[in-house]
């Protein structure tokens, strides 16, 4: 009996050992990610007014403004969503439902994979090559558009895969058991259950496309932009172009000016989220009951 | 001859081999289903029972590395020849799986879900009425049409995919263990719903339940390791079984 209580209290030890040691670990990141925003907050502080998101860039700190990169991101995000989300959920569903189980689409599958994981230059520079130059887009938001579509589609159509094969194999098999053709089935039956899925995997490629800067530098994004795009084939700068600009500055006051443009992009990446979370909470509600 | 048989038996296999990958699921499989009968078909898990039913609505095909060989006819045709389509074959003859697999849709839309997909959406709202009252489950669902049908109970979420199946009419259902994982009191309902449909359709039911077998079935088949031991009437067949490995299996020496 007194083996076992000691056992017992041995193993209780390490049981709070450990928990201790996994919230030590989830608060590093919260801590750091705390210190970042109250940071960046109290520099924006005063900085972000309506002047601020209404005026163009100038080379004095009180006059500058976020205005045109605003515009930028937007487009940039309005145009890539469009292109990217059919394109990836389509592969998605042929990799997952159509394709034959052969060594070809084994390869594909890898490459989908891997290009994931290509860095974000490497897509620039084939934009450059491609958009920019062959296809003759110019230093468009249309080029900048398809370079991003590019550079998510691999994560939009991993998640998606992701959450078609989540649906459970019954679901098909009753649809196709009615007489379904696999289209049917995967339209009404499959698409709609791995749609909570698709939306998050959503998120997160178009969280990434809104960060990015490499690529659009590469395929020659303005960095000083003094009007706003009026359709895709017009040039065009992002908020992450402009907040680096600012912060290569001289000037102690573009310090804070850069501030501000981090807090427009936090909060337009969070208006987007929200909204993608919206519909992925509304298709998640068809299936409860 | 051919069509003198066809007329009598609904459903027949003839020389039916399975193979999965090397290993052979059913062998030389020769079996006639009467119409509007209710068959049974038993044998301990693993014998290939759930295998010969998804031949007979070609289901088997879905999984990869898998060769059929020899014939199955229904009404004295090959369902496996080259201008047959398979979406029309699941067509008239159903199926009903072990697990109820309601779609997350409301209760309507799920038994409507094969006229759609077919085109059949004249008179809708009535075929999904009689499909549900078919089932015997209209009384229990006419106010909440609209409501989702994950929210039933286990027992009432096969009945609505009996529904579903119904309501396209077909001239055969398959079911695979549709009460095993249902509570007795819902097993019970199910149950009497099958003897009360084979009026009407021909049903082919795979059970592992002895008692169950005995308390619906007409006609009773007995599969072991891939082959048909012996098929005859339900009741000689748990009384005076003909072969004694059948006899073994009844008493619960094995299985």
């Amino acid at each position: 009996m007194d083996s076992l209580k000691r056992r017992t209290t041995h193993r209780k030890r390490w049981d709070r050992l450990f928990q201790g040691l996994f919230g030590a670990a989830t608060l590093f990141g919260v801590v750091a990610l705390l210190l970042l925003i109250t940071d960046i907050l109290r520099k924006a502080a005063g900085w972000i007014d309506l002047q601020f998101l209404t005026s163009f860039p100038s080379r004095f700190a009180e006059d500058a403004g976020i205005l045109s990169a605003l515009a930028g991101s937007i487009w940039l995000i309005g145009l890539t969503a469009p292109i990217a989300l059919p394109l990836g959920v389509a592969s998605a569903i042929f990799l997952e439902e159509f394709a034959p189980q052969s060594s070809l689409t084994r390869l594909i599958q890898v490459n989908i994979a891997n290009l994931a994981g290509v860095p974000s230059i490497v897509f620039g520079i084939l934009g450059l090559a491609l958009f920019v130059r062959a296809l003759g887009a110019g230093r468009s938001l249309l080029a900048g558009a398809l370079t991003m579509s590019l550079l998510v589609l691999p994560i939009i159509i991993v998640s998606a895969q992701e959450a078609i094969r989540a649906v459970p194999d019954s679901q098909r098999q009753a649809a196709l058991a009615l007489g379904a053709t696999k289209w049917q089935a995967v339209r009404s039956v499959v698409l709609p259950a791995a749609m909570p899925g698709i939306m998050t995997g959503t998120i997160l490629a178009l969280s990434r496309a809104i960060g990015e800067t490499a690529p659009l530098i590469m395929i020659g994004a303005l960095s000083f932009v003094a009007f706003l795009p009026s359709g895709p084939l017009d040039q065009f700068t992002v908020l992450p172009i402009q907040i680096f600009n600012w912060t290569s500055r001289p000037q102690e006051e573009f310090s804070h000016v850069a501030a501000a443009g981090i807090v427009v992009l936090l909060v337009l990446l969070l208006v987007l989220n929200s909204a993608a979370v919206l519909i992925r909470n509304h298709y998640r509600k068809r299936f409860e009951a | 001859m051919m069509a003198n048989t066809s007329d009598r038996f609904i459903l027949q296999t003839r020389n039916l081999n399975l193979w999965y990958g090397e290993r052979k699921a059913l062998a030389n499989i020769n079996i006639d289903i009467q119409p509007q009968r209710v068959t049974a078909i038993i044998g301990p898990s693993g014998c290939g029972k759930s295998t010969l039913l998804r031949c007979f609505n070609r289901m088997n095909e879905l999984l990869p590395g898998i060769r059929i060989e020899g014939q199955v006819l229904y009404n004295g045709e090959d369902l496996y020849g080259s201008n047959v389509d398979v979406t029309e074959v699941r067509y008239r003859i159903g199926m009903v799986f072990q697990k109820p697999t309601p779609f997350p849709k409301s209760i309507f839309e799920n038994v409507a879900f094969g006229p759609r997909i077919h085109g059949l959406t004249e008179n809708l709202a009535e075929r999904v009425e009689r499909s549900l009252q078919q089932a015997a489950l209209w009384d229990e669902v006419k106010d909440r049409l609209h409501h989702n049908a994950l929210g039933l109970s286990g027992g009432q979420q096969q009945r609505l995919c009996i529904a579903r199946a119904l309501a396209l009419e077909p001239e055969v259902l398959l079911m695979d263990e549709p009460t095993s994982a249902l509570d007795p009191v819902a097993a019970g309902k199910v149950e009497e719903l099958i003897v009360n449909l084979k009026k009407r359709y021909t049903i082919v039911i795979v059970t592992h339940n002895l008692q169950q077998g005995a308390r619906v079935a007409d006609t009773t088949a007995f599969l072991l390791g891939g082959e048909l031991v012996e098929i005859g009437p339900t009741s000689e067949m748990y009384t005076r079984p003909r072969d004694n490995r059948t006899e073994a299996y009844i008493t619960g020496r094995f299985g």
